[in-house]
């Protein structure tokens, strides 16, 4: 009995079932239009506290809510409940990023058409969830200013899978001597073009600029949906 | 570290076309781009393990490893990157975020086995 081998070409995603889910999500996003952003960054860098005041603050105006992920806690959404908006926790275990099947049965209950934002806070990692489509609008990197400038040479691809870089703590920055001119060229380096905010979610710095930014993007979004809509239809 | 579940992934895909076709695999072959999110020697250590106690056992993981390449547009053609930390065209060094290599994550081909019947 003789054996030979033989190769069959096979071309398949490997993430095809989580690219699939984050299509459906981003079909529901835009039928719901909601404006989905999502936070991804190490631990530490302040996407809690960020997150907590953008609610505070988008919540006298817009209907927000947020999903977090976190390996094991609650303490994130605890935190987030300050805001009186919806928060629910996505506990991963051990799983070192969220994928797009954990937002679909984390927003199972919850109905898109009665939102204007969504925000979902990744678990804290600059490598896994550069891997992971969730179908957010938005992708926003956190570098914050105590970690050094040179974090975007380090983590080049989840800088290349975000759209936005945003640059926390700066009420810290000359106390650790940030240099924001090298950060902004790093970032350029390994994603030339790329748009940086820089804020700082404690004092308040920056605030004004990056809220206004994201309903800029959230009425392109609709504008440009409501063309799509428009052109679809005879 | 999420190779293993992209070793899952990876496994998961061969058994459906392996059964579906009614073939053995002997190795599975996979493109990988350079920003993939993925480490080759983890995801290799994993796809090794993993595929104890199924039906790819021993089979090898064969990884093309993908350069990242961007559409330069002074050149006016894909080309290679300067590095991994310098989004810039290798050839005139002119910047550019438009990434059309490098993010691939696929599995290509499966190296099966085919019993020769006619020998048995």
């Amino acid at each position: 009995m003789g054996s030979q081998p033989r190769l069959i070409e096979v071309r398949k995603n490997v993430l095809k079932q989580n690219d699939l889910n984050a299509r459906m999500l981003r079909q529901q996003f835009r039928a719901a239009e909601v404006f989905v952003v999502s936070l991804v960054s190490s631990p530490g860098s302040g996407k809690t506290m960020l997150l907590e005041k953008t609610l505070m603050l988008l919540c006298q105006n817009y209907r927000v809510a947020a999903l977090v992920g976190d390996l094991a806690t609650e303490n994130d959404a605890v935190r987030l409940t300050r805001s009186q908006a919806p928060v629910k926790q996505i506990t991963t275990g051990t799983l070192c990023h969220l994928e797009a099947a954990m937002v679909q049965n984390a927003l199972e209950e919850w109905d898109l058409n009665q939102l204007d934002f969504l925000f979902i806070e990744n678990v804290g990692n600059l490598v896994c969830p550069s891997s992971y489509d969730l179908g957010e609008n938005l992708r926003l990197v956190l570098l914050s200013v105590t970690e050094g400038e040179d974090k975007p040479l380090k983590y080049p691809t989840i800088f290349n899978s975000a759209d936005v870089a945003v640059v926390t703590k700066m009420d810290l920055a000359s106390a650790v001597e940030f240099d924001w001119q090298a950060a902004y060229a790093n970032v350029q380096a390994v994603r030339p073009g790329m748009q940086v905010l820089r804020l700082s979610a404690r004092s308040g710095e920056g605030m004004d600029d990056y809220l206004d930014f994201l309903q800029k993007r959230l009425k392109e979004s609709r504008v440009a949906s409501n063309l799509s809509t428009a052109s679809a239809t005879p | 570290m999420h190779e293993l579940s992209i070793a899952l992934s990876i496994i998961e895909l061969a058994q459906e076309e392996s059964e579906r076709r009614g073939v053995q695999v002997s190795a599975v072959h996979l493109k990988l781009g350079a920003l993939s999110g993925v480490v080759k020697e983890a995801l290799l250590g994993s796809f090794e393990m993993a595929c104890e106690d199924t039906s790819l056992k021993g089979a090898r993981l064969v990884v093309e490893e993908l350069p990242v390449l961007i559409f330069c547009t002074a050149c006016g053609a894909q080309r290679p990157i300067s590095s991994i930390q310098l989004f810039c065209c290798v050839d005139c060094g002119t910047p550019s975020g438009e990434v059309v290599q490098g993010k691939e994550l696929e599995v290509v081909a499966l190296e099966i086995e085919e019993w020769d019947r006619s020998r048995v």
